[in-house]
């Protein structure tokens, strides 16, 4: 087994090493040949990049991200949705399943109403553009929506969704994880408090190494429990 | 202003300081919940609440920047802060000192990262005993850290005088009050670029070099004290396992 590093904690202007030793990676910027840090987060190294992990921030929204928004304004022909980044996103009425005539735009999405959208296209002035059409996407319709930090989602799924498939074999609930931090579960409401429990531990222990087997053992425990 | 006042008492000051040293400072990271990132400081009597907002989108449009963020830090003195009520909201004192502290923060965040935006710094000043611009742009740093916004720089603060015809680090109130000089100083620690440098006063050009560099000494001092109490909140989170 590969000895796993030890991690640490980076704040911003904490020097990273050098341009001819190594490449600057995410969360750090090169000034007179040497990299550091920009952000508060956990140091990562990978081959020859030197990455910086957040531990906070708003959710950077990505092309194709999977995204679970809320409805913040319906106008004649677009809806502005809040998708947890530092902007609200535009979702258009040809980006939606529906036909829908000029002006009523209400009658399908209204303020407060959530859906599971993907993210179109962001340009250099970080406008948002998200759609609906895609496989699975829909209005949400019940269930519950909880927020974690966005950057603790690929914890969340687990290496090739290891973990997020670990929940649904154990819990029997429907859940979708958006990139931006937000988490959809809908079942009977003593699965749903477990989804939340443990979701909440990944999110608290999302450092520590073999978690993936922790929490399965944890999981299989409490469905015995149960029978 | 002309006073007999003995500020120093055999190279003590009132507060029984050494010249070049610093007042008590206390800084904690995170204290607020709704706030993306705040931070809890004491400097001396100063007490401190810094939170910020954002980024988000900045309204009204017109004074969106298409190609950067905008820094709007709030400078405001609470109405119980100081001896005598200090009548609520904005004055000609605490808008220059919100412009000049948004104007040095702009210069260590990384604003083309977020074009059209706005991040909001709010400073609250609970309990005022001089200093509290320096304490204040402190706290906000600490607090941009904590709210995960990239920046080049830690920026810190820490103010020099001049009281019974010597250069001290950090005045205190009654030294602010009947001292000659008050030089505020902040700076990027890193480069050592210069984020604000005001002066209150008369120094000759020797006292304002003595001055300039003990305030300098300071700042990385309190630099050292922001960067642990900024690693205090975040270590417990590699402690499990």
């Amino acid at each position: 087994m590969i000895q796993q590093q030890k991690r640490e904690i980076i704040i911003p202007s904490q020097l990273l090493g050098e341009v001819k030793l190594k490449k600057a990676g995410r969360g750090t910027f090169i000034e007179n040949g040497k990299i550091y840090a920009e952000i508060l987060g956990i140091l990562d190294e990978k081959s020859d990049y030197i990455n910086v992990i957040p531990i906070k921030g708003r959710y950077d929204p990505v092309e194709n991200d999977f995204v679970i928004g809320i409805v913040e304004e319906a106008m004649a022909s677009n809806w502005l949705v809040d998708i947890n980044a530092a902007y609200p996103a535009l979702l258009h009425v040809n980006e939606t399943p529906w036909d829908i005539e000029f002006g009523e735009t209400e009658k399908y999405l209204n303020y407060g109403d959530s859906i599971m959208a993907k993210v179109l296209q962001v340009d250099r002035e970080k406008k948002i553009q998200i759609t609906l059409k895609d496989y699975n996407l829909y209005k949400i319709k019940g269930g519950h929506i909880i927020e974690v930090e966005p950057s603790k989602v690929p914890r969340i799924i687990g290496k090739k969704g290891s973990m997020i498939s670990l929940l649904k074999k154990y819990t029997k609930c429907r859940i979708f994880v958006g990139q931006n931090g937000r988490i959809w579960i809908d079942g009977n409401d003593d699965d749903i408090k477990k989804v939340v429990e443990t979701i909440k531990m990944i999110e608290n222990e999302s450092l520590s190494f073999g978690l993936t087997n922790k929490i399965e053992e944890l999981l299989k425990k409490d469905a015995k429990d149960v029978r | 202003m002309k006073t007999d006042i003995k500020l120093i008492v055999d190279g003590k000051r009132l507060d029984g300081r050494r010249p070049d040293e610093l007042r008590k400072i206390k800084i904690e990271a995170g204290v607020l919940h709704r706030a993306e990132g705040s931070c809890y400081l004491e400097w001396g009597g100063n007490k401190i609440i810094a939170a910020i907002y954002g980024p988000r989108e900045a309204v009204p449009r017109h004074i969106q920047n298409p190609l950067r963020a905008i820094v709007n830090a709030r400078y405001n003195m609470a109405a119980f802060s100081v001896d005598d009520r200090k009548r609520p909201g904005p004055d000609r004192r605490s808008t220059e000192i919100s412009k000049v502290i948004s104007e040095a923060l702009e210069h260590v965040i990384l604003l083309e990262k977020f074009p059209r935006a706005t991040i909001d710094v709010n400073i609250e000043i609970l309990d005022a005993e001089a200093g509290t611009r320096c304490a204040g742009l402190t706290a906000a740093a600490v607090a941009l850290v904590d709210a995960g916004i990239p920046m080049r720089d830690i920026p810190v603060a820490c103010a020099s005088g001049k009281i019974n015809n010597q250069i001290v680090l950090d005045l205190g109130k009654d030294e602010d009050n009947f001292g000659s000089a008050d030089m505020p100083l902040a700076i990027s620690p890193r480069t050592g670029e210069i984020l604000l440098l005001q002066m209150d006063g008369h120094l000759t050009e020797e006292e304002f070099d003595e001055a300039f560099n003990l305030a300098l000494k300071g700042c990385h001092i309190v630099s050292e004290l922001q960067k642990k109490a900024i690693l205090e909140k975040y270590k417990p989170i590699l402690e499990v396992e």
